[in-house]
């Protein structure tokens, strides 16, 4: 079971809590996650990535296990305390504005 | 008697302000959709409870909302609470989200460049929706205005959205050039008299008219004189702010352009400046009184460089001679140290009699007026800056 946070907005858009669980198939990978939350939560469709090139929109980070996986390539494994539910993927809105 | 519904979109979400026709006394509801920016919000003509929302982010991109119950639930066009959120072949249910340029032959247009800020050339984006709608005469079709400029259009009630991919694709494509807040298509106006008519408007390109439902478009910039583009009476390249129509006369249209007040008797062929005695020909709204076609609103605004009232004073100028000669509307407005702009959307009447008029401020003021313009009220005073004022009469 994966476990994701959102951010407050993606959240409410959502209708779900800070947290949410994924099945996600091995060998789990950002874009597997991604794809399974979408999958879930259509409404998030396009929120976290472009709807056209799939890319991460621009101020959308990725974060686990105290790391940046931002621009960690989207089918690299991703690490065990995330695949087995110890830590939680994060999704995060980055800071913006001064 | 009936009631009045003001939407008003701003920079942190959505309100709805709501009177009996009196227009004295309001509730108000909100905020929807708590910390996005709502770039506009239209009710269908049709069903003024079916209301359409266009919820937008920088970090999150683009939402449709829709309500039918005039405001009170909302969802997302083929996410009705409680209905499968996915096909039976388990495709994800989420169209309404999805704004994706038509590039397929027969009907698209491949994804060519059109100018940027330094000159160069840049692929067509697609940002957030400026301007959603609903059609005449179907309450499931509505069209969309978006940056980078393109027209889309549901048939479905909001569940999909299609290009209307020739206007992207028209050949002066290239010359389009992004104003300071984007290359939006900010105006959609249906012609009432003729179904296949459209006008649109785009910052910075201009003026465009389909007489064939959006297959075929046409610049209708001749006689607009830009002096901040190169060539001033260019066929496209005007920085467009506003247009307004009156149903009842759909060949007469009214322009505020970045700088001047247009006016066109011949649907758009051709056009002539009315700014005639205003302090100031900059601003970003226009309309026109909802029973006297001749009779029309803009609020001016000391330059593109300072976007607020001239001397600090707060005036809607009314023109009932359909341009020219302008007088001031002050009763109830700040005539002192206000300098709050009133953005293109941000205005709008309603169809009671005496007709009602309404704007939005920047600084988060909507003011109404029940008697024509006569004399204003605010509403309410410290909302986020408003982007949009729509109002609709509730049977």
């Amino acid at each position: 079971m994966i476990r994701v946070i959102l951010p407050h907005h993606l959240r409410t858009l959502a209708s779900v809590g800070r947290e949410v669980q994924l099945d996600v198939p091995r060998p789990v990978t950002q874009r597997s996650v991604l794809d399974a939350l979408e999958a879930k939560y259509p409404m998030l469709s396009g929120t976290i990535r472009d709807q056209s090139t799939k890319q991460r929109r621009a101020l959308v980070r990725f974060f686990a296990c105290q790391e940046d996986l931002s621009h960690e390539p989207l089918d690299a494994p991703l690490p065990e305390k995330v695949t087995s539910g110890e830590e939680p993927y994060h999704i995060i809105g980055a800071i913006a504005g001064g | 008697m009936s009631k009045v519904r003001v939407l008003a979109g701003t920079k942190k979400g959505a309100f709805i302000l709501t009177s009996d026709g009196n227009r004295h006394r309001w509730s108000v509801s909100g905020p929807h959709f708590a910390g996005w920016e709502i770039y506009h919000l239209k009710g269908s003509p049709l069903d003024p409870n079916r209301i359409f929302c266009s919820q937008t982010s920088g970090w999150f991109g683009q939402i449709i909302q829709r309500s039918d119950d005039g405001g009170k639930t909302w969802h997302q066009p083929g996410l009705k609470p409680g209905e499968p959120t996915t096909t039976p072949d388990g495709t994800p249910i989420a169209e309404s989200n999805r704004f994706v340029y038509d590039t397929v032959p027969p009907n698209g247009k491949p994804l060519t460049t059109h100018q940027w800020y330094d000159g160069t050339q840049h692929p067509w984006e697609f940002k957030r929706v400026w301007h959603l709608e609903p059609s005449l005469n179907d309450p499931d079709t509505i069209y969309a205005g978006v940056e980078d400029a393109a027209l889309f259009r549901t048939t479905d009630g909001g569940k999909s959205w299609h290009e209307l991919a020739a206007l992207r694709g028209h050949p002066t494509g290239a010359k389009w050039a992004p104003g300071a807040g984007g290359m939006g298509l900010h105006t959609i106006i249906l012609d009432p008299k003729n179904p296949g008519r459209i006008f649109i408007a785009i910052s910075s390109a201009g003026t465009f008219r389909s007489d064939d439902g959006g297959k075929n478009w046409k610049p209708i910039n001749h006689g607009l004189h830009s002096q901040y583009i190169a060539d001033p009476n260019a066929e496209v390249g005007h920085c467009i702010h506003r247009i307004a129509m009156h149903r009842s006369r759909p060949n007469v249209l009214f322009m505020q352009k970045h700088w001047d007040v247009m006016r066109s008797d011949d649907a758009g062929d051709s056009w002539h400046e009315v700014s005639g005695n205003l302090p100031s020909d900059f601003g970003f709204p226009v309309d026109v009184h909802a029973h006297e076609p001749n009779t029309i609103y803009v609020v001016p605004i000391k330059s593109d460089s300072e976007h607020f009232p001239p001397e600090g004073k707060l005036r809607v100028y009314r023109s009932k001679s359909g341009g020219n000669e302008w007088e001031p509307l002050t009763k109830g407005l700040p005539q002192q140290d206000c300098y709050v702009n009133i953005l293109r959307e941000a205005m709008s009447v309603d169809d009671l009699d005496p007709c009602g008029i309404y704007f939005g401020t920047t600084g988060g003021q909507v003011y109404a007026s029940a008697d024509g313009g006569d004399s204003w009220n605010p509403i309410v005073r410290d909302l986020p800056a408003v982007l949009s004022v729509e109002a609709q009469v509730i049977p």
